[in-house]
């Protein structure tokens, strides 16, 4: 009789278990959806009916008090840690300023470092409440993968590396040349169509692995060599003369880097995507850490309604009026974070490039406050 | 005929260095050109290795790093839990070594330990210097003061060693959420060597009792038992580590109900302690069988019930018998914590890795690993040197 039992027993278990793993799900939180009122200037109040994760993130972070922002731990001037052992990179100072939007608080933000292969699910599972390590946007990331991308912090690409006695500034002075590639990458194909398109020949010299391509251009095999834009700038510090080497001003892939946020609240995917277009705005005003200040009587309205001055588009985002101000006087703006890890006093140059205000060339371009 | 008087043997035996020589290397033409090959090979690796270690290498990432690599980013202020902790451990070790040490390789020993804490604290400076003196001075506080101790105070240190993870887990973790007396560290700031202990030392103390419960569920009679604890061995030892680190990292939190989270290097540890406690039941039951079955019948002929026989009799042989297993399957765990560098903790491996991005140390590649390797090694022979001794006082392969 009690044999019998067994599988029975076995069965009624393994639904169970099953029962559990399917209710455990990360599904969006329930619970009936709040009705929070929108400020407007009409004088009719109007109550929107907000989607059921609408302001559950803001909720959870300021109730923990501090933000956990997922980032990368080993890669220079993006995300590591100083010999200190605080957190540094571009990257990290995101998460920085998302702190300080929130709280008024830089330091208020806890590092997650996460690696590549559990970014994804830590950012479902609400490990981290934001994503911040060198994530290339792209369609299914966007999508299958339950997150969404906030404004591009910085626009990776393919770049080019030569020797600076060589004089080469272009694509063009490589005429002719040889190329160290890594073979069956995106980058060698890259590399062919942007040197076809320009009409510019040249002779790759193809290797097996990173290590090999950049031995081969160490011992002058090749006239430059070819991979991301932050992958030649840490490779070129471990050269042995790295200031002989230049990073060409010249990018051949699209790969537009920048914070992911969870599917399912818009009020936090707004802030995440604000946090970045202040800092971004605030270097097209000519607003930074120093002058901050006195820019809170600046004669110009924006910058006014940016910083809280005047209006209350902190309020639109459930943040205080003086959100962007604490953003730019505990961060700085985009330049000075940028400078900070990429800039030209550091090991890890990065020419701005793309990574420029649209003003000057680049592709930094943040929608007006209003 | 005195004992002192020993009769050499004739000139031509006598043992001289060329003689030795002519005896044991060059004994014919093969092994002529063996030591030849062998002694320039020694040679040139030798001279590689010592010049890139005193000439070329930059150990200026080292020094710069040493707090970063040796305990993360454990808050400066409270550094001082770690050095209590480390008091209490030198006072122990200290004890120890003159409890189980056996006479003057005891004293060289203790003397030995200390002249390197004492030597370490010239090194560094500013309070570090203090506490590794002070480290020094409790040791030799702890061996003098256990010399010529009897059963009681090993029971006493016996169960000092048991006591100590413990603590030294709560100082490090203390009680009260924000302000006030040990405040909280959260385990996202435990890292370096610190961590790669921490997993150590939670994963030898919880995989044994569960590994020796295991070996004995393996050989129960109540069906369910069985077939739980050889389901749970062969299915854990079936897969590596590494995949279930993953699990515990990533498909775990997906199984959770959002918003409940379990901390990071707590997951860690329990797949850790899993992953161990499934080795070590197949390891225990190696010994259990070893026991000749006189044994068992010994103890039920003298009215032991089932528990005591295995408490009393069997267990404390069985275990006796595979203490060098166990300390090999411990020495692998200490290396194996490594590898919670890929699942994103900050252990040694994990935060050299992040002290390799730090702009001003780029390519500083062979410097970092060599010195972690250097400190695996020396925390690794120590285990072998301890169970070495543990093995010589109770006697294991003389019996």
């Amino acid at each position: 009789m009690t044999k019998k039992l067994y599988p029975v027993l076995g069965l009624l278990l393994a639904t169970a278990v099953l029962l559990a793993a399917c209710g455990g799900s990360p599904a969006p939180a329930t619970g009936e959806a709040p009705v929070v009122e929108q400020p407007t200037a009409a004088p009719a109040e109007i109550i929107f009916t907000t989607p059921s994760g609408y302001g559950v993130t803001l909720e959870a972070v300021q109730s923990r008090g501090n933000l956990i922002c997922g980032v990368n731990s080993q890669v220079p001037g993006f995300g590591y840690v100083d010999a200190d052992g605080n957190f540094s990179g571009v990257d990290v100072d995101y998460c920085r300023a998302l702190a300080a939007a929130i709280f008024g608080d830089a330091t208020a933000v806890e590092f997650r470092p996460v690696t590549a292969a559990e970014r994804f699910t830590a950012l479902q599972s609400g490990e981290i409440d934001v994503l911040s390590r060198n994530t290339t946007w792209s369609t299914l990331r966007d999508t299958e993968l339950g997150g969404n991308f906030v404004h591009t912090t910085f626009y990776d690409g393919q770049g080019l590396m030569v020797r600076e006695d060589s004089g080469i500034t272009d694509i063009a002075g490589l005429d002719g040349g040889t190329i160290c590639v890594q073979t069956g990458t995106t980058t060698e194909l890259n590399l062919a169509d942007v040197f076809a398109a320009a009409g510019v020949s040249y002779t790759p010299a193809v290797f097996e692995d990173a290590d090999g391509t950049f031995a081969a251009y160490a011992e002058g095999r090749c006239d430059a060599v070819t991979t991301d834009k932050s992958g030649l700038v840490s490779r070129r510090t471990v050269l042995a003369d790295p200031d002989a080497h230049v990073i060409l001003d010249v990018t051949m892939s699209k790969e537009p880097l920048g914070p992911m946020v969870r599917h399912g609240d818009d009020q936090w995917f707004d802030i995440a995507q604000w946090t970045v277009f202040a800092l971004i705005s605030a270097e097209e005003f000519g607003v930074t850490s120093a002058n901050v200040d006195s820019m809170m009587t600046s004669s110009n309205p924006e910058v006014l309604r940016m910083l809280g001055a005047e209006g209350e588009l902190g309020a639109a985002l459930g943040l205080s009026a003086d959100w962007a101000y604490n953003v730019i006087s505990q961060v700085g703006n985009y330049e000075e974070v940028y400078n900070r890890s990429l800039g030209p006093d550091t090991p890890t140059y990065i020419p701005r490039g793309l990574n420029s205000l649209y003003t000057e060339g680049g592709l930094l371009y943040a929608p007006p406050f209003r | 005929m005195t004992a002192n008087t020993t009769v050499k043997p004739p000139l031509a035996e006598r043992p001289t260095l060329l003689g030795w020589l002519r005896k044991n290397l060059f004994n014919s033409w093969g092994n002529a050109i063996l030591t030849v090959a062998a002694g320039w090979l020694t040679f040139v690796t030798l001279r590689g290795l010592l010049t890139w270690v005193f000439t070329e290498a930059d150990w200026t990432v080292i020094q710069t790093n040493l707090r970063l690599i040796l305990l993360g980013q454990y808050p400066i202020a409270e550094v001082w839990r770690i050095w209590v902790s480390m008091l209490l451990l030198a006072f122990l070790i200290g004890n120890s070594l003159s409890i189980w040490g056996k006479g003057k390789t005891s004293t060289r020993f203790t003397v030995g330990l200390m002249g390197l804490l004492f030597a370490l604290a010239f090194v560094v400076s500013g309070p570090s210097r203090t506490w590794l003196l002070a480290m020094g001075a409790v040791l030799g506080a702890g061996w003098w003061l256990a010399r010529g101790a009897g059963k009681a105070m090993r029971n006493v240190v016996g169960i000092g060693w048991v006591v100590w993870p413990p603590i030294f887990i709560l100082l490090l973790r203390g009680f009260t959420p924000d302000e006030g007396f040990l405040p909280l560290v959260g385990t996202n700031l435990w890292g370096g060597l610190m961590l790669t202990f921490m997993l150590t030392i939670v994963g030898i103390v919880f995989s044994f009792p569960i590994g020796v419960l295991l070996a004995l569920g393996r050989q129960s009679d109540l069906r369910i038992v069985r077939w739980f604890c050889i389901t749970f061995i062969e299915v854990v030892r079936g897969v590596p580590l590494i995949t279930i680190l993953f699990m515990a990292q990533l498909m775990l939190p997906l199984f959770l109900p959002s918003g409940l989270t379990i901390d990071r290097v707590l997951r860690a540890m329990v797949g850790i302690t899993l992953f161990s406690a499934a080795y070590l039941a197949e390891n225990v039951r190696g010994g259990l069988q070893a026991i000749p079955k006189g044994q068992y019948e010994a103890a039920y002929a003298l009215g032991l019930s089932n528990p005591l026989s295995m408490g009393l009799i069997i267990l404390p042989q069985a275990l006796r018998l595979i203490i060098p297993i166990l300390v090999g399957q411990f020495i692998a765990l200490f290396k194996d914590t490594a590898l919670v560098a890929i699942v994103g903790l900050f252990d040694l491996v994990g935060i050299a890795r992040t002290v390799l991005a730090q702009p001003a140390f780029l390519g500083t590649h062979r410097e970092v690993y060599a010195f972690i390797s250097l400190l695996y090694w020396v925390f690794s022979y120590a285990m072998s040197y301890v169970s070495i001794r543990l093995e010589d006082s109770l006697g294991v392969g003389k019996r």
